[in-house]
């Protein structure tokens, strides 16, 4: 046990980084899964299929080629640096990668929650001249969002353990997981406790979203 | 304007007159011109790193690149899947009916296995499998040389786990949405527990629950992409070998991602066409919730989804007139 605890400030480092990832990557790919849930429900064809093509096309790709692609695709091949310093330059690919995976389930579940508000608010709003752009905002967003609480919060759970897939080679973000395989390596600290450690960590950040997002949908979920 | 035309996409705006139908127009052509201005820059900045070179591009067209690199990974990818996937819905069966069961010592421990190996990253659980000998050489004392932990295996157990897990908690569901009439005429004809469920509840559980349990496949499939990280030599790790090989990193990537895109929407297709062929037949598809459907299944993240969203889309409501909580704990099972 001692030569976990000796590593204690290995482990903070790796779930500091897997903290950073989720929390901005959560931010983005929230923005982008908003923007992608609005044009696929536009009035606009082009903006219709374009949107729909990307997320059919990401999210059916392997996180890890995604992730492999930001490394090695964008990073090494084509020179797109983010920072001077490796850790926060393979950080922000990490970031990139992330956020453009998960944009799409966020994009998924967002458009569930639009199909849910009822048809009768939606023509209530354009009865009252709304816009498209204002029925989306004023309207059916804010009921979406509400509605769609739960699986968000799914997401985010998911993408706090994908965030261990930042590891890859070409990336090598040092985040948990990446610590642990490191002091495996080595060969020095007790694999179990170490394990058994590392899994708390995880279920710690994990556990209590899950908590917060079934509190919060059952809260916030529009009464009808 | 037809209401019965109405489909998800086109219910915020109206049928468009002659005066929107321009604006749409323009809109359209904006959009046009953003989004090729976008593809031309891709294409210039993917020009200038000389990456539509022939050169680049022409070992795809060499049949000894398929046979000696995207076949053999494509068989690796494969077999590792089905492995896994024939696993995983064992151990789904047995801890989703564990769970189920109405002896506490049973139900809680198979509770647990499948929240803790829900709730942590599939990475990490393949990395400790492979850490496993050295686990054995510090609790025994063997040599850890003794043992080995191929990554084909740890690759495969961890998917089983994790899939597993996911799984039992779509049996679980699918047994809680099966009509208690069912199983209380089965009683009444003398079954014992075993073939009540053996016989009356599981094969409609799987029926109604084959969507979700293909989607669910689809999820194991691309997270065999996670070979990559330790080595096994699947498709993904198959195409850097070409990418560094030929100096070709973003073709290999892209002709890659073709290939997992069109195995992972035929296989999503599959889980759609079983879904309308449930409907057809009157039966219910029963989902892990809409929400849980999308994340965890059908767009395949890796989510450990909420089990309190429990939902049943029932299309016939007469055979159930008791509404849809069927979360009895005490059932038997």
């Amino acid at each position: 046990m001692e030569a976990f605890l000796g590593n204690i400030d290995s482990v903070i480092g790796g779930f500091s980084w897997t903290v950073r990832l989720t929390v901005i990557s959560a931010v983005f790919s929230f923005v982008l899964g908003v923007i992608l849930t609005s044009m696929r429900v536009s009035p606009v064809p082009f903006m219709r299929v374009i949107a729909t093509g990307y997320v059919e096309v990401v999210r059916n790709t392997p996180l890890t080629l995604v992730l492999l692609f930001c490394g090695l695709g964008l990073n090494s091949s084509l020179g797109l640096t983010f920072s001077e310093t490796v850790a926060w330059n393979v950080y922000w690919l990490a970031v990139l990668g992330l956020s453009a995976y998960t944009a799409c389930f966020v994009s998924e579940a967002l458009r569930s929650g639009v199909n849910t508000v009822p048809f009768g608010q939606v023509e209530a709003a354009r009865s009252l001249g709304l816009t498209f752009t204002q029925n989306l905002r004023l309207i059916v967003l804010p009921q979406a969002l509400r509605s769609t609480i739960g699986p968000l919060g799914s997401v985010l759970i998911a993408l706090t353990k994908n965030t261990t897939v930042a590891s890859v080679a070409g990336l090598g973000v040092q985040e948990a997981s990446r610590e642990m395989k490191l002091m495996f390596d080595q060969g020095v600290v007790p694999v179990i406790p170490t394990f058994v450690g590392f899994a708390i960590g995880f279920l710690i950040l994990t556990l209590p979203m899950g908590y917060l997002f079934g509190w919060m949908s059952r809260r916030l979920a529009v009464a009808r | 304007m037809k209401l019965a035309q109405q489909n998800e996409t086109s219910r915020l705006f109206d049928a468009p007159g002659p005066k929107a139908k321009a604006r749409q127009g323009v809109y359209t052509v904006v959009t046009l011109i953003v989004f090729a201005a976008a593809l031309l820059w891709v294409y210039l900045q993917l020009d200038e790193q000389g990456q539509w070179d022939a050169a680049k591009w022409e070992p795809f067209l060499r049949p000894e690149t398929w046979t000696a690199y995207v076949v053999p990974g494509m068989l690796n990818t494969l077999s590792a899947a089905l492995q896994a996937a024939v696993l995983a819905i064992v151990f789904g069966l047995v801890f989703g009916i564990g769970r189920l069961s109405e002896h506490w010592w049973i139900r809680v421990p198979c509770g647990a296995v499948v929240e803790f190996f829900r709730g942590i990253p599939l990475l990490m659980m393949i990395f400790f499998l492979l850490a496993l000998p050295l686990a054995i050489n510090q609790l025994t004392g063997l040599p850890a040389s003794s043992f080995r932990v191929e990554p084909l295996m740890a690759v495969v157990v961890g998917l089983t786990l994790y899939n597993g897990s996911v799984l039992a908690e779509v049996f679980r569901a699918g047994i809680n949405a099966v009509p208690k009439g069912q199983s209380e005429a089965a009683y009444s004809l003398g079954m014992n527990k075993r073939k009540v469920m053996s016989l009356i509840l599981v094969p409609q559980a799987v029926t109604s629950m084959m969507p979700a349990i293909v989607a669910q496949l689809v999820v194991l499939l691309k997270d065999s992409a996670l070979g990559y990280i330790v080595s096994f030599p699947e498709l993904l790790r198959n195409f850097s070998l070409i990418g560094t090989r030929f100096n070709s990193v973003i073709p290999a990537a892209i002709v890659c991602a073709i290939i997992y895109i069109v195995i992972n929407i035929s296989l999503s297709r599959v889980a759609i066409w079983l879904e309308r062929r449930n409907a057809r037949r009157g039966r219910a598809s029963a989902h892990i919730g809409e929400a849980a459907m999308t994340e965890e299944a059908v767009a395949g993240v890796t989510a450990s989804g909420n089990i309190g969203t429990v939902e049943l889309h029932e299309p016939d409501r007469r055979e159930r007139p008791d509404g849809p909580d069927r979360s009895d704990p005490d059932r038997p099972a």
